[in-house]
């Protein structure tokens, strides 16, 4: 058995570290490229949405490469990303590969299956054996999310252009080669103290933008044109809405990320009030936590055609009405150009700019957000 | 020969280049409005050359700005002091025009965008996104179809008492609507007018969605020329629509007063002068190759000396050629 799975953010060290624990031959896709963009979109169906259509291409690569095993995630409610394993399973079997595919349902939803799914990996292996694996692998995931979370917020302050990019790779160096829980927690003191060595110019005037959406295009760089260090080199300083052991772990809390879910859905209340699949729910409620917080704005990412994201959209210009607050949406998928995203990005953060010197600075933008209606205040405490 | 002193703005979009003079007191001294035919280079070399010879007198350039889709490649070109996008240029133009402006409609080209102000600030922008449909190219498309030159597209639109029912969400939905309309026996002003109503109302539902559109509301870039348009927004509306007299170079000026903005420190321009008319600029393209990603990477030389050089996915090639460009932020 040789097994691959789709890229995304950086689930590869988390998935390559896991299956060397469980003794699994696996193969690494290559890097998204272009390449991988135009088979996916040439076999997947037009109004899929871009994310089934990049992993799409991942799988071919990797079948290409000799993948004999596909791992893809599953997942619940109104959201496509449910049927992603078996569409593409379907598309691959057409175009005459011979491979199994795995499907690893939410362990928060469905634990049994999830785990089932592993042993399905791992035949030879003790469902004790493997619950330890995932219980370590997840660890070391985890210190890549505080890596990226403190990359945020230190790359506006460096004092050399590029340092921080820089760094942020050694840092996932020293993890990537830790195996032992002392040494991921050696390595997660070390990496962390680089970034923090990294000299910061603190008195610099800085934007501070939250980014939202759909999880996909939040994570994989690839697909959003390395947005965080586009806006992080133009000295703003970033806070995600999305990290992927928040993601995929199995607690509500998001210990990364440092707002629960529960946080989330109250404040989203007055706006959406149920699941809607997806991150919808998350887009809306973390859009007024940002506001909440004195972010100068959001920056809305979502894949064409997404159903989810495609509520909180149609909600995002009402809350940004209510509460005084800047959003720029941005739809992405194989069409999508680096020119006109830059275009709106320079006028959004320009627009931030000239509400600072106006004095519409995020102190007061809360105090009109008090002042507003009631209802949004109280929505958000609700308990 | 007296000498005055000025600023240069370049905007180079997809279909127009426009270049424009401004005084010191902001007023347009001269200014160049021509195709850019897919050439922007040669685009802003011409523009400059035309735009010397029509000045009144040898300017003094103090500061030089680019904007529009080209604004990197032509900042690179005539040595900018500021590049900024085409929505911050066309804000600051309609200010400086109407400075009580609180929506501003642009209609270009390749895009249309709706810009809103309050108080002197842009609060919120739109951008057309997935479609054409309501641009000044489809307008052009569909006069040669009708075989009206586009200057006098607004006039025959103003000659009908009402707009035929055009379905306007697609130029191609829209274009069979037409011929249905035409071969039915609708006259030809009703169905012209009735396109301006179509483009209206898809601009508006489009991107003035959810958006307090309060007046002064200004209407410019080039399709701004076209009174037909003007009328079915007004009538849209119910209310006034300023077209400022200069409306199809605004981008232009926009670049010119953000370039003055940009230089009120006294520094010198980057302003490479009028010669770059004559410079002969070699642009040649080639794949990295050092990834999977194969990008194409584009440069931009002069005698051998690379002035510019970007396309990569990574930043391994990037030179941008812009020498001191202002800090963004602040």
């Amino acid at each position: 058995m040789k097994i691959t799975f789709p890229h995304m953010g950086h689930i590869e060290f988390l998935l390559k570290d896991l299956f060397t624990r469980l003794d699994v031959d696996f193969i690494i896709p290559p890097p998204n490229s272009t390449e991988t963009i135009k088979l996916g979109v040439r076999h997947a169906p037009e109004l899929a949405c871009y994310p089934l259509k990049v992993t799409l291409g991942n799988f071919i690569e990797g079948l290409e490469k000799g993948a004999d095993t596909l791992i893809m995630a599953g997942g619940v409610g109104p959201c496509r990303f449910g049927y992603y394993a078996e569409t593409q399973r379907r598309i691959l079997k057409q175009l005459g590969y011979s491979f199994e595919m795995i499907r690893v349902e939410p362990p928060a939803a469905h634990p049994i299956q999830f785990i089932k799914s592993f042993k399905r990996v791992a035949p030879k292996k003790k469902i004790r054996e493997i619950w330890k694996a995932i219980k370590v692998s997840f660890s070391k995931a985890q210190v890549m999310d505080f890596i990226e979370k403190k990359v945020l917020a230190i790359r506006p302050f460096e004092v050399n252009k590029g340092e921080t990019t820089k760094t942020k790779k050694k840092a996932i160096k020293l993890l990537d080669q830790a195996f032992l829980e002392s040494e991921i927690e050696k390595a997660k003191e070390e990496a962390l103290n680089l970034l923090d060595s990294i000299p910061q110019d603190k008195e610099k005037p800085f934007l501070k933008i939250g980014l939202v959406g759909e999880f996909y295009l939040l994570l994989e760089p690839f697909v959003n044109f390395d947005l965080e260090e586009l806006l992080g080199n133009m000295d703003i300083y970033l806070e995600r809405g999305v990290y992927l052991t928040d993601w995929i772990g199995p607690s509500s809390k998001n210990p990364v990320m440092g707002v629960s879910n529960e946080e989330i859905a109250q404040a989203a209340f007055p706006y959406l009030s149920h699941f809607v699949g997806g991150e919808g729910r998350q887009t809306v409620g973390h859009t007024i936590i940002f506001a909440y917080q004195g972010f100068d704005g959001v920056i809305h990412l979502m894949p064409f055609t997404c159903m989810p994201e495609l509520i909180a959209k149609s909600i995002l210009p009402k809350i940004s009405q209510d509460l005084d607050f800047p959003i720029l949406t941005l739809v992405f998928d194989e069409q999508t150009g680096k020119a006109g995203l830059i275009t709106r990005i320079e006028a959004f953060v320009e627009l931030l700019i000239s509400r600072r010197r106006k004095g519409l600075s995020p102190k007061r933008l809360i105090k009109i957000a008090y002042r507003g209606d009631s209802l949004e205040l109280t929505g958000w405490k609700r308990r | 020969m007296k000498r005055l002193k000025g600023y240069l703005g370049v905007d180079v979009g997809s279909v127009s280049t426009n270049l424009v003079a401004l005084s010191e007191e902001g007023e347009v001294i001269s200014y160049v409005y021509r195709r850019t035919q897919g050439q922007p280079i040669q685009a802003v070399q011409d523009g400059l050359a035309e735009l010397r010879a029509q000045l009144p007198c040898e300017i003094e350039v103090k500061g030089v700005g680019t904007t529009g889709s080209a604004r990197y490649l032509s900042g690179v070109i005539v040595g900018a002091d500021i590049v900024k996008n085409e929505i911050t240029a066309h804000a600051v133009a309609a200010m400086h025009v109407i400075p009580e402006v609180r929506t501003v409609f642009e209609i270009g080209g390749q895009d249309s965008k709706i810009i809103i102000i309050r108080d002197g600030i842009v609060v919120d922008f739109a951008m057309n996104t997935v479609c054409a449909a309501g641009t000044g190219s489809f307008l052009d498309h569909q006069a040669t179809r009708l075989g009206i030159p586009i200057e006098k597209f607004g006039e025959i639109a103003l000659r009908a008492k009402k707009g035929a029912q055009i379905a306007g969400r697609c130029t191609v939905f829209a274009e069979s609507d037409m011929i249905h309309k035409q071969q039915i026996g609708y006259p030809v002003e009703e169905i012209v007018y009735g396109l301006c109503e179509a483009l209206v109302r898809n601009y508006l539902n489009n991107l003035g969605k959810g958006k307090d559109l309060l007046p002064p509301i200004v209407f410019q870039g080039g399709v701004a020329a076209n009174e037909g348009i003007k009328r079915a927004f007004e009538e849209a509306l119910n209310g006034e629509v300023i077209v400022p007299k200069y409306h199809h170079v605004m981008g232009a000026i926009g670049a010119a007063l953000l370039a003055q903005e940009a230089t009120d420190d006294g520094e010198i321009s980057n302003f490479k002068g009028f010669e770059v008319s004559q410079i002969d600029y070699e642009t040649s393209s080639f794949f990295c190759g050092g990834c999977a990603n194969n990008c194409e990477i584009v440069k931009i030389q002069v005698d051998g000396e690379v002035l510019a050089r970007w396309g990569g996915r990574c930043g391994k090639w990037e030179v941008d050629g812009i020498g001191k460009r202002k800090a963004l932020l602040f």
